[in-house]
């Protein structure tokens, strides 16, 4: 194979300047007449996004990972390292845990203790190009399926693989196809959940965006397993890039036979089209998906009947997310002895988490089920940033709830986040430092759910509105003895009377914060204070005299006037008139630090 | 209307593709005049009440213009834990309005979003669909005079 700079574009990749250095490396290849030399290749991401923009070259069978580049050093990268094989120390990954650069993309520590079966064809496919992907092997389990087994036979092979839903509840995939395919009618669809809408969980953008062609790959062999004649991908329209890659993935599969009419010259049609949803979180819950494809007000149902009997249009309809879907072809390809020979007892193959918040190495992890939370954030993290201390992490989204650390050597799988209060959900990890306000972070959560629940159960519309004043007033300095128990109390009732799982988890958060941080709870209730320094009415700013340099940006910058002194002597801040807005924090230079935050706050 | 017209025609004048029309005549005038929404109302035979009901439920529709320029906060979990609430409350302060909100002079418009999927490089603002990574408070006066 021929050296290539493979570019990671996907769209934070694009948001740091991916597409300058694409710019870069075309411009000079043409200038120098270098196409015979090597390629470009335009991917997905590759997974570390601390290090974006990055390239990987490939070169004499290596990966070498470059990061955090800038244009100009794309000319150097194809003079050196492309032309010559010299590689660039430079550029290279320095790891902040063991202090070292590494070369190849497989040295590096964050990707070592991954299981990239998903996510590791990202770094070798254009996207655009669906030949990239069956060079890998893309579309081979299509062609075995129709070749080799009858729809009951691919769903034995995936009931045998043991693959549960990756959208959040972990339902075995096999049982629920095999609902679907006794379902009796005529008419059977089958449904893509790209609806992510969990904040701080972006991995099935990801794979749309970088190998959408595997996602697509999966729902065929679904619809065939169940007998569905028309799928339905829906995805979030605030995915542009990733709707765009898969509208050209789509066409491709057409124009090659695996979409249509008599697939593989077999007698199974089926045609894909791509739904797009407006923005509202409740979508995510099947109910409400199906709703909302049908061109109504996206509200849940009550289950039953199931979708797998009554779905879209009412015909049986069987939804899996992203990452469910992408799992298939593989397990098609290589068996279901291989993928259950990955995980836990009950809980089998990877999981991708994107692990998010207060870590150094930030970035899309694949990992086998049953790894322990430590060994992410540490191993793979890299740890805390700024010599913090940790505090909790957050998987599962505005459903799940913070984990602390007394539990980091929790095997993760769906049983036991279950078990702590939190879940697997879509797998966002937002791991939080001493700096993290739990009280805050329950409120910023099921403020979230406030805002998206529809309204149809009164628990979750009314419930929720209850426990975000209650937890506005804790943060505000208000709260009253009783509050935490009245927090419980109704979080345990809008648990128990809501119908979807919107409702059914909105608590959580809150909830497993009051288990594992009661104390910062009392805190803010009983000594008016926020340990966390988060909560704006309860700290105030102030200017450490020993330290402040006089350097006047402080007063410059302040918004409302609040500061005050001589250049070169001391300055102070007025605390009526101060705001709270904290730029006199972030601004003042790093060789003085002399604004510091206090709580309980000046009077 | 003839803007109207052509969106319906590309759905073929499906009702179950209320949703998808919407997003697309919201793509033409940036945001659903009350015009439009009578025009598809009375083609298609939706009623209006219908079609106000999803543009209301739905936080992707926008029933009031949107000004000149577009700053959009990410509120999603990553950017919050990093910083997102204060760079909202500045962007509220300076432009003096609320999320949701344009500016009367019709220069900005300010609004969240739950969630970009770029949660490594949060704090995120999105201007005029650039997406801005690592946001520090003092680039809102940057952004603001023009210097994005």
């Amino acid at each position: 194979m021929k050296p290539a700079l493979i570019i990671s574009a996907g769209t934070c990749g694009l948001a740091r300047g991916a597409e300058a250095l694409i710019k870069a490396a075309k411009d000079y290849q043409r200038k120098r007449r270098l196409h015979r030399e090597f390629e470009i290749k335009i991917t997905g991401c590759h997974g570390l996004c601390e290090a974006e923009p990055n390239i990987l070259v490939h070169f004499n069978g290596k990966f070498i990972f470059y990061q955090k580049l800038k244009p100009e050093n794309v000319k150097d990268i194809i003079e050196k390292t492309i032309l010559k094989g010299t590689i660039i120390k430079e550029f290279l990954w320095f790891d902040s845990e063991t202090r070292k650069r590494y070369v190849d993309i497989d040295e590096i520590p964050f990707y070592q203790k991954q299981k990239r079966i998903l996510l590791g064809h990202n770094v070798l496919i254009e996207p655009k190009y669906i030949k990239d992907y069956m060079k890998f092997g893309g579309y081979s389990a299509v062609g075995k399926v129709l070749k080799k087994y009858r729809p009951l036979d691919v769903i034995n092979i995936i009931k045998k693989s043991g693959l549960r839903g990756r959208g959040g509840a972990g339902f075995p995939t096999g049982k629920k196809w095999e609902l679907c395919q006794k379902a009796k009618s005529s008419e059977k669809y089958v449904v893509c959940n790209a609806d992510e809408g969990d904040p701080g969980a972006y991995m099935d953008r990801s794979l749309l965006e970088g190998n959408s062609h595997s996602v697509i790959e999966g729902i065929i062999i679904g619809a065939y397993a169940i007998g569905a004649q028309e799928g339905i991908i829906y995805v979030r329209n605030e995915y542009p890039l990733a709707i765009r890659n898969l509208g050209i993935a789509l066409k491709q599969a057409h124009n090659k036979g695996f979409l249509g009419k008599n697939i593989l010259k077999s007698k199974f049609n089926f045609e894909i089209t791509v739904v797009r949803g407006a923005g509202a979180f409740v979508c995510g819950e099947e109910t409400a998906l199906l709703t909302s494809i049908e061109g109504r007000v996206g509200r849940p149902k009550p289950r039953p009947p199931y979708p797998t009997e009554s779905g879209l249009w009412g015909k049986p309809t069987n939804i899996n997310n992203v990452e469910t879907w992408a799992n298939i072809p593989q397990i098609i390809s290589k068996g279901a002895e291989w993928f259950s020979g990955i995980g836990t007892k009950r809980s089998k193959g990877t999981k991708i988490f994107s692990l998010v918040g207060k870590i150094n190495n930030t970035g899309l992890v694949e990992v086998p089920m049953g790894i322990t939370l430590r060994e992410i954030i540490d191993e793979i993290g890299g740890g805390i940033p700024g010599g913090k201390e940790f505090k909790a992490v957050q998987t599962g989204g505005p459903s799940g709830g913070c984990i602390p650390k007394s539990l980091l050597d929790l095997p993760i799988d769906y049983e036991s986040l279950t078990k702590a209060g939190s879940m697997m959900g879509s797998g966002g990890m937002i791991v939080m430092d001493e700096d993290t306000c739990m009280v805050d972070i329950a409120r910023y959560f099921l403020d979230f759910s406030l805002h998206e629940s529809c309204g149809k159960c009164p628990s979750c519309r009314l419930g929720t509105k209850q426990m975000v004043e209650i937890l506005d007033r804790i943060t505000e300095g208000e709260g009253k003895e009783g509050d935490i128990e009245f927090l419980e109390n109704i979080g345990k009732n809008v648990k128990l009377a809501s119908l979807c799982g919107l409702g059914q988890t909105a608590a959580n958060p809150v909830l497993t914060t009051i288990k594992y941080f009661r104390d910062e709870y009392l805190a803010h209730i009983k000594e008016k204070r926020c340990p966390a320094l988060v909560c704006k009415s309860l700290i105030s700013y102030v200017i450490d005299s020993e330290l402040c340099g006089g350097c006047t940006i402080c007063a410059k910058n302040c918004p409302s006037d609040a500061i005050t002194g001589e250049p070169k002597g001391i300055y102070t801040i007025d605390q009526k008139k101060c705001t709270k807005c904290g730029i006199c924090f972030t601004i003042c230079p790093s060789k003085f630090k002399a604004v510091k935050k206090v709580s309980p706050p000046i009077k | 209307m003839k803007r109207v017209e052509n969106v319906l025609r590309e759905h073929r004048y499906q009702r179950s593709h209320i949703i998808q029309i919407l997003q697309d005549i919201q793509v033409e005038f940036n945001y659903l005049p009350k015009e439009a929404l009578e025009y598809v109302s009375q083609r298609l035979k939706i009623p209006l009440s219908k079609i106000y009901s999803i543009a209301t439920f739905y936080a992707g529709f926008s029933l009031n213009p949107r000004g000149k320029h577009l700053c959009t906060v990410c509120m999603g979990t990553a950017c919050y834990v990093r910083g997102a609430a204060a760079i909202l409350n500045e962007f509220e302060r300076k432009l003096n309005i609320k999320p949701g909100a344009t500016t009367k002079e019709m220069n900005y418009s300010l609004e969240t979003v739950n969630c970009l999927g770029c949660c490594a490089i949060g704090p995120i603002v999105v201007y005029d669909g650039k997406y801005i990574g690592e946001f520090k408070l003092k680039d809102i006066g940057r952004i603001l005079k023009g210097r994005a």
